[in-house]
C-alpha cells in the first residue's frame, strides 16, 4: 500500500515546485512580448510569440551554435567511443607487460582538475594550429573525455564471458574481428550508459571552447548562450533570450523525457560502482 | 593464438595514448614546471623564478577572496546538497513507498542534464532585481519587502551563487541515494517498525549508517564541485567575481590572470595549488571515512 502522509507530500511537492518552476517560467518567457515579461512576470503569455524562437535561431545565431555543437560533440563522441572501446577492452583482456602502467596512466586524468592543464593546453593547441578549429575541439574534447570511459568500460568488459571470445578465435577470427564482431556488441547495454554519459558531459562543456575557440563562428551552443545573455541583456531583447535558453534546452528535455530511466542508471552507475 | 596479438594492441592502444600523452599527460606535467616559472607566452622566454609565484599568491588579496569564497563553497554545498537529498531520498524510497515517489524523482533530477552555461543564464534571470522570478513571487505574496538586488549584494552573492549548485545538484544524489537504500534488505526496516522505531530512528539507525558509503562518494564528488564553480560565477555575477570580490573563486582568477593580463606562469601556480587543494581534500574526505569504519 502507498502512503499518502501529509508532512513527506509537503516536501516532495515543494522541491518539485522549486526545480520545476524556473524551468516552466523559462519556457512560458520565450513566447510572450518583451512588454509581458518586464511587466508581468508571473502570468501566462497572452498569446504565443513563436517568431521569438526564430529570431533567437536565425538572427542571435543560435542555429548556427546547435549546428557547431552537433559537428564537435558528434565527432568527439564517436571517436572517444572507438578509442575508449580499444582501449578498454585490450587492458581488460590482455594481460601484457605495462598493462597496469597504461591503464593508471589513462585513469590517473580523471583526478586532475582540467584548470591545471588549461595554460599549457592552450598552447599546445596553438602550438599545433588547432585552436579554434573543429578538428582542434574534437581531438581536446576525445582526450578528456577517454579516462572516463575506459575506466567504465574496462570494468564492464571483465565482466563478459571469456568463452565467446575463445570460440571465436578457434573459428579463425582475428583479434580485431572478435572485439568488433563479438565483443562490442556483447558490451551494448554498457556503451550505452556511457555513450549517454559522455554526449552529456561534451554537449555540456564550456571551459575547454572557452580557451580554446576563439572564433565567434565557430562557438559551441554553451559558448553562443553565454556571450548572448551578455549582448542581449544590453540590448534588452528578452524575449530572444529566453527563446533562445529555450531551444537549448528542449534537446535536452525530449532526450529525458524519452530515456530518463536508462540516463538515471547510467550517471548513477559510475558513482556506484 | 599469438598470431597478430601485438599488432591489434598496438592498434587498439597507440591512437588514444598518443591523444592521451599530446592532449592531458603533457599539459599536466608542463603545469608543474610553468608555474615555477615567470612566463609571459612568448615562446623561449620563460625564466625560472622558483617557489615566487607561489609566496606572491599569499599576498595577492583577489586570489585570497577566491580561496575564502572557495572554501566557504567546500562547507557549505556538500553539506547542504547531501543534507537535502538525503531527505528527499528517504521520502521517495523509504520502507513503504510514498504515492508520487518516482515521477518525483523525474523532475529532480532534470537540473542535472542542463549545461552548466543554461544554469547560469536561467538563474542569472531568476535573480533579476526588477522582472525576476524570485523578487516578482516575492511581491507577488505581499513580501516585496525582501525583494533584493540578490547578485549585486556583497553580502547575498556567493549565498545566491551556492543556491543554483545545491539546485542543480539535488536531484543526481536522490537517484543515487535512493538505489542505495532499495538495496538495503527490507526485512531489516520491517523488525525496526515492529520494534516501534519511528522514521526519524529508522533513518539514523539503518538508513543513514548502510549509506556511509555513498554519502562520502557524494562528499568528494560535490567538494569536487565546489572547488570549481567557474561556469556560474563567470556568467551569472557582475564583474564577473563581484561585487568587490565576493563570488570571486580560484579558477576563475586563474582564468583571467592567463587569458586576460598573459601572466600565465603566475596563473598555473593557482592551477598546482588548487590541484593540491582537491588531492588534500579527497584524501581527508576518504580517510575521515574509513576512521569512522573502524571506529
Amino acid at each position: 500500500m502507498k502512503r499518502l502522509d501529509f508532512f513527506p507530500q509537503l516536501a516532495m511537492f515543494s522541491w518539485a515546485v522549486v526545480t520545476a518552476l524556473p524551468l516552466i517560467w523559462a519556457v512560458t518567457s520565450s513566447l510572450k512580448t518583451d512588454d509581458e515579461i518586464l511587466n508581468d512576470p508571473w502570468s501566462p503569455p497572452s498569446s504565443l510569440h513563436f517568431e521569438n524562437w526564430a529570431r533567437a535561431w536565425t538572427g542571435a545565431n543560435i542555429g548556427r551554435y546547435f549546428f557547431n555543437s552537433l559537428i564537435v560533440v558528434g565527432g568527439a563522441l564517436l571517436l572517444t567511443m572507438l578509442l575508449g572501446s580499444l582501449v578498454a577492452y585490450a587492458l581488460a583482456r590482455y594481460p601484457f607487460r605495462g598493462n597496469r602502467i597504461v591503464y593508471y596512466t589513462f585513469v590517473a586524468a580523471m583526478f586532475f582538475p582540467v584548470f591545471l592543464a588549461l595554460v599549457p593546453l592552450f598552447f599546445v593547441v596553438q602550438q599545433l594550429g588547432l585552436l579554434g578549429t573543429y578538428p582542434g575541439l574534437i581531438l581536446v574534447y576525445t582526450a578528456y573525455a577517454v579516462p572516463f570511459t575506459v575506466f567504465f568500460l574496462h570494468a564492464f568488459f571483465r565482466t563478459l564471458p571469456a568463452e565467446v571470445a575463445e570460440a571465436a578465435v578457434l573459428d579463425g577470427c582475428s583479434h580485431g574481428a572478435v572485439f568488433f564482431r563479438v565483443m562490442l556488441p556483447l558490451a551494448r547495454p554498457g556503451l550505452v550508459a556511457v555513450g549517454i554519459f559522455n554526449f552529456l558531459g561534451l554537449w555540456n562543456q564550456y571551459l575547454l571552447p572557452l580557451v580554446l575557440n576563439p572564433d565567434p563562428d565557430r562557438y559551441v551552443l554553451a559558448q553562443g548562450l553565454a556571450a548572448l545573455s551578455v549582448s542581449q541583456g544590453y540590448r534588452s531583447d528578452w524575449s530572444g533570450l529566453f527563446a533562445g535558453m529555450t531551444i537549448a534546452m528542449l534537446p535536452v528535455l525530449v532526450a529525458y523525457v524519452a530515456f530518463q530511466r536508462h540516463i538515471r542508471a547510467g550517471m548513477t552507475a559510475g558513482a556506484v560502482r | 593464438m599469438r598470431h597478430g596479438r601485438w599488432r591489434f594492441l598496438a592498434g587498439a592502444l597507440v591512437p588514444a595514448l598518443v591523444l592521451h600523452v599530446v592532449f592531458v599527460v603533457s599539459p599536466y606535467a608542463q603545469a608543474f614546471y610553468l608555474s615555477l616559472t615567470d612566463w609571459t607566452g612568448v615562446a623561449g622566454e620563460a625564466h625560472y623564478v622558483g617557489a615566487d609565484n607561489f609566496s606572491r599568491l599569499g599576498s595577492d588579496t583577489l586570489f585570497l577572496d577566491a580561496v575564502r569564497n572557495n572554501a566557504v563553497m567546500l562547507l557549505v554545498v556538500p553539506a547542504a546538497t547531501i543534507a537535502l537529498a538525503l531527505l528527499l531520498a528517504s521520502l521517495v524510497a523509504g520502507p513503504s513507498k510514498r504515492w508520487g515517489g518516482s515521477a518525483y524523482q523525474i523532475v529532480y533530477f532534470f537540473p542535472q542534464m542542463l549545461s552548466l552555461v543554461i544554469i547560469a543564464v536561467l538563474w542569472g534571470f531568476v535573480y533579476n532585481p526588477n522582472t525576476g522570478l524570485l523578487n516578482a513571487g516575492l511581491r507577488a505574496i505581499g513580501l516585496g519587502a525582501a525583494a533584493r538586488s540578490w547578485l549585486a549584494e556583497p553580502s547575498l552573492a556567493l549565498a545566491a551563487v551556492m543556491a543554483v549548485i545545491v539546485w542543480s545538484s539535488v536531484g543526481f544524489y536522490v537517484v543515487l541515494f535512493r538505489a542505495a537504500i532499495d538495496g538495503i534488505p527490507q526485512e531489516l526496516f520491517e523488525a525496526a517498525r515492529i520494534d516501534g522505531a519511528g522514521g526519524w530512528s529508522v533513518f539514523r539507525g539503518i538508513t543513514l549508517p548502510l549509506l556511509k558509503e555513498n554519502v562520502q562518494v557524494a562528499f568528494v564528488y560535490l567538494g569536487i564541485i565546489a572547488l570549481d564553480g567557474f561556469v556560474l560565477v563567470q556568467v551569472m555575477t557582475v564583474g564577473p567575481g563581484g561585487p568587490d570580490g565576493a563570488t570571486e573563486v580560484v579558477g576563475l582568477t586563474l582564468y583571467r590572470t592567463a587569458f586576460t593580463y598573459g601572466k600565465f606562469g603566475y596563473a598555473t601556480a593557482m592551477g598546482v595549488a588548487l590541484f593540491f587543494a582537491a588531492l588534500t581534500f579527497s584524501i581527508l574526505a576518504l580517510r575521515w571515512g574509513r576512521s569512522h569504519e573502524e571506529a
